[in-house]
């Protein structure tokens, strides 16, 4: 049971890490598209793919947080305790990040789609950095069991963390521009379909070089995590996810975004596998076991039971929203952020249009 | 009866399994959680009840082919949006809070009622995904395929206060584990989340939800009213919202009378707080304002309605009552706090009622709406009270638990983060949530302020 709902953790956080982490990507994208004109281009391109579904891919990380604190509740008592700064500034960062790109949609001028863009976009860099920490605190061995027992600084900002925090970012990064991409092109807007190629490019080679420039910094910090992810399960998953991601950059550079959306996902997939694998048999290395940290059996069935008819709701339900989304049915006219504020003739019609 | 199951209680005190030990700064930790559930709540309010106005106008379209009702229900459904978008977001703080504040309760009992925020997160995630396809879906999707995509937010906006309530009513009345050694054991999460006190929990605070959504919306269209603006789109929206805010309240007289007496059983300490009763005494009174003095053990300046409490609690003019001295001083809530709240709720929701009670009358014996300009100026009044209402009722309910956690289990100080720097995280929230209040409130006049039928004319604009 209790490596089901480890499992299930699992699923959450990698289609949080694809789905929410290409929101924070989006974001990214936002915030180095230049100035207002320049960039106007890419921002509505972002604006208009992330409207319809960045609600429902937040919600993956509350699953996360619900599945770890009632399977695992020791594990998430400490780590929540130990490494409450990151996980305050993601918190923050979300409420930042969520109102912001909410109310830029409502926007009337463009100074007010700057203030809050830029809002929007800077939280979009930290909480995906947040929680990359967050998760190198974790790997690196640095939570011990207790009420805030480990060192709350020290736990995070670590080579390790901040290498991990990166990756989150870059990755994120990657992950939207090979959707948006994809996006563009169904949208029939050739131009924003070649920049953001070439940003997936960029992103992806980026993102696979410092993962394994990466492999230096975990080998000399944090070794027990290396050395899980270079041999045995771990090493297999590593090389599963560096396959998929460089198959991804093939499937982009010969413009075939629909599969490079699935395969840039299974890199996601298998280096979150990785991570758990390299750990194995640790929760909270090292030394909180999966046994010792699991709830008590009855919870555990209780808890999968409850997930197992939530998912015949649920898969629908998301299986119904993806399908409007990619068939188009929800788009909303592509729009340049910038156009949007050019015929301003008069102050009270906000919404005007060219 | 009462002093007993306190007694049994007291004999079952668990010790968190992170040390129990707890922290300094329990009360700032306190003001956090709080001051995220009063910005949360309300947003919640337009979760459970906003919904189904917006179906229930949308009806109104399909049934009349009349566009100005599809413009009202477009409008509210682009409000409701925005506010399930700040819901997100101060929901998922709450969840981190959790975390971040109480570890030691999540470690502890996160087994014991965890799955009841595991199936809210399934709601909540079915939420997301319809009201989406709704508020994106307008002229997208079929007529019919598009009101059908509404009822799903209607439902998930009940099952996920179901869950969430059941929770809270657990920490009330906690259930469905045992204790041995200072250890919880055998967790039986389905008894824990259908705890005894659901029942009236739920069906009070979903009423409280129709009531401020209803009165909230319903005054933004009487002071539109007031300035002379009393077309169809005006029109229908007041009478609509003040509809479902009547009727919740006048439900909710009775319910109000169901928790007080379900109160008096499972937390008699809470009901001895709500009304600064001192001593354990047969045929206690209800007293009217005032103040409790500690150091006399009384309320002062009060006015008492003899017998009145126990007429209310046991529903017998010489009902027992429990009173504050049944525990040590140092298990009993801050008195002054949980009764002036308690106070202001019932004060706040009995003017509702009448309110509610004078829309109704004049709709049903006269056939019109009320004339008085008087009238509209308390629907003005009455959205803010009703928030007032809202977070004293919370207020009331959560700090006449202190100073437990989980109700005679386990104390709040015990389950504490053994941070020291909360205050600095506190200012921040304080500043973030100032900030935010001010850009939704920025947005919803900017939204209120767009003529309706731009709403027919803008197919594709759907915000944020």
């Amino acid at each position: 049971m209790a490596e089901i709902c480890l499992a299930l953790v699992m699923v959450g956080i990698t289609a949080y890490a694809v789905l929410g982490g290409a929101d924070f990507g989006g974001g990214f994208w936002d915030l180095t598209a230049g100035g207002a004109e320049r960039g106007g281009r890419v921002r509505g391109m972002v604006q208009r793919s992330m409207s319809p579904v960045w609600e429902a891919n937040h919600v993956w990380l509350i699953f996360v947080l619900v599945m770890v604190w009632t399977a695992f509740p020791v594990a998430f008592g400490s780590l929540f305790s130990t490494l409450a700064i990151p996980l305050f500034l993601a918190a923050i960062g979300i409420i930042f990040r969520g109102t912001a790109f909410a109310l830029r949609g409502h926007a009337g001028t463009i100074r007010e789609a700057r203030l809050l863009g830029a809002t929007f976009a800077l939280s979009s860099v930290l909480v995906p950095f947040c929680f990359g920490a967050t998760i190198g605190g974790i790997a690196s061995g640095r939570v011990p069991v207790g009420n805030q027992a480990g060192d709350t600084v020290g736990s995070w900002l670590n080579p390790t963390g901040v290498l991990i925090g990166v990756l989150a970012v870059l990755t994120g990064a990657y992950l939207a521009a090979v959707f948006l991409a994809g996006d563009s092109v169904r949208a029939g807007l050739p131009d924003l379909a070649r920049a953001f190629r070439a940003r997936a490019l960029g992103a992806g080679v980026l993102t696979g070089a410092v993962a394994l420039g990466g492999l230096v910094v975990l080998r000399s910090d944090a070794r027990a995590l290396f050395d899980g992810l270079t041999s045995g399960g771990g090493l297999v998953a590593v090389l599963l996810s560096g396959l998929a991601g460089a198959v991804t950059l093939g499937l982009v550079a010969t413009e075939r975004y629909g599969p490079a959306r699935w395969s840039a996902a299974a890199a996601v997939a298998a280096i979150t596998v990785g991570w758990v694998l390299a750990q194995d048999p640790y929760v909270l290395p090292p030394r909180l076991t999966l046994d010792q940290a699991a709830a008590s059996d009855a919870t555990l069935t209780t808890l999968v039971i409850s997930m197992a008819i939530g998912a015949l709701l649920l898969v629908p339900s998301l299986w119904y929203l993806y399908r409007l989304v990619l068939q188009g049915r929800l788009d909303q006219d592509f729009e340049p952020l910038d156009q949007r504020f050019r015929p301003m003739s008069a102050g009270d019609e906000p919404e005007a249009r060219p | 009866m009462a002093d007993a199951a306190l007694l049994t209680l007291a004999a079952e005190r668990v010790t968190g399994v992170l040390g129990g030990a707890g922290g300094p700064d329990a009360l700032v930790a306190r003001r956090m959680q709080a001051l995220s559930l009063a910005v949360h709540i309300p947003i919640v309010c337009f979760g459970i009840a906003f919904p189904a106005m917006i179906l229930f106008v949308e009806g109104l379209y399909l049934r009349t082919g009349d566009v100005t009702y599809k413009a009202l229900a477009k409008r509210w459904s682009k409000v409701a949006l925005t506010l399930f978008a700040v819901g997100v977001v101060t929901g998922t703080i709450l969840s981190f809070e959790f975390g971040l504040l109480w570890p030691d309760f999540m470690a502890t009992f996160g087994e014991v009622f965890g799955v009841g925020f595991a199936l809210e997160g399934v709601s909540f995630f079915i939420e997301a995904i319809f009201i989406a396809i709704y508020v994106y879906g307008w002229d997208r999707l079929s007529r019919r395929a598009h009101f059908l995509c509404g009822i799903p937010i209607v439902l998930t906006g009940f099952t996920g206060s179901f869950w969430v309530l059941g929770v809270n009513a657990w920490m009330n009345d906690p259930t469905g584990f045992g204790v041995v050694d200072g250890r919880v054991t055998d967790p039986k999460p389905w008894e824990a989340l259908l705890a005894p006190n659901l029942g009236h929990e739920l069906t009070h605070m979903y009423l409280a939800g129709y009531m401020v959504a209803g009165f909230v919306v319903a005054g933004v269209y009487a002071t539109a009213w007031l300035r002379g603006r009393r077309d169809l789109h005006h029109r229908a929206g007041l009478v609509v919202a003040l509809s479902f805010a009547a009727f919740a309240a006048g439900a909710q007289g009775l319910v109000g009378d169901w928790a007080g007496r379900r109160v008096s059983v499972s937390q008699p300490v809470k009901l001895a707080a709500f009304e600064g009763v001192q001593r354990t005494q047969a045929g206690a009174p209800f007293t009217i304002g005032g103040y409790y003095d500690a150091g006399r053990g009384e309320v002062r300046y009060g006015l008492p309605i003899p017998k009145m409490l126990s007429v209310l609690a046991d529903h017998d003019p010489n009902g027992r009552v429990v009173g504050l001295d049944s525990v040590p001083p140092a298990d009993r809530p801050p008195v002054n706090v949980v009764r002036i709240s308690f106070q202001t709720m019932v004060a706040i929701g009995s003017a509702l009622g009448l309110l509610a009670l004078l829309f109704v009358v004049t709709v049903v014996f006269r056939r019109r709406l009320p004339r008085s300009p008087w009238f509209y100026r308390a629907v003005v009044a009455a959205g803010p009270l009703s928030l007032v209402a809202l977070i004293a009722g919370w207020i009331a309910t959560e700090v006449g638990r202190q100073p437990w956690i989980v109700y005679g289990v386990m104390r709040t100080s015990e389950a504490v983060t053994r941070s020291d720097s909360l205050e600095i995280g506190f200012a921040f929230l304080v500043v973030v949530y100032a900030g935010l209040t001010v850009a939704v409130a920025w947005l919803l006049r900017r939204l209120a302020r767009r003529p309706p039928a731009t709403e027919l004319a803008e197919p594709a604009e759907a915000g944020g």
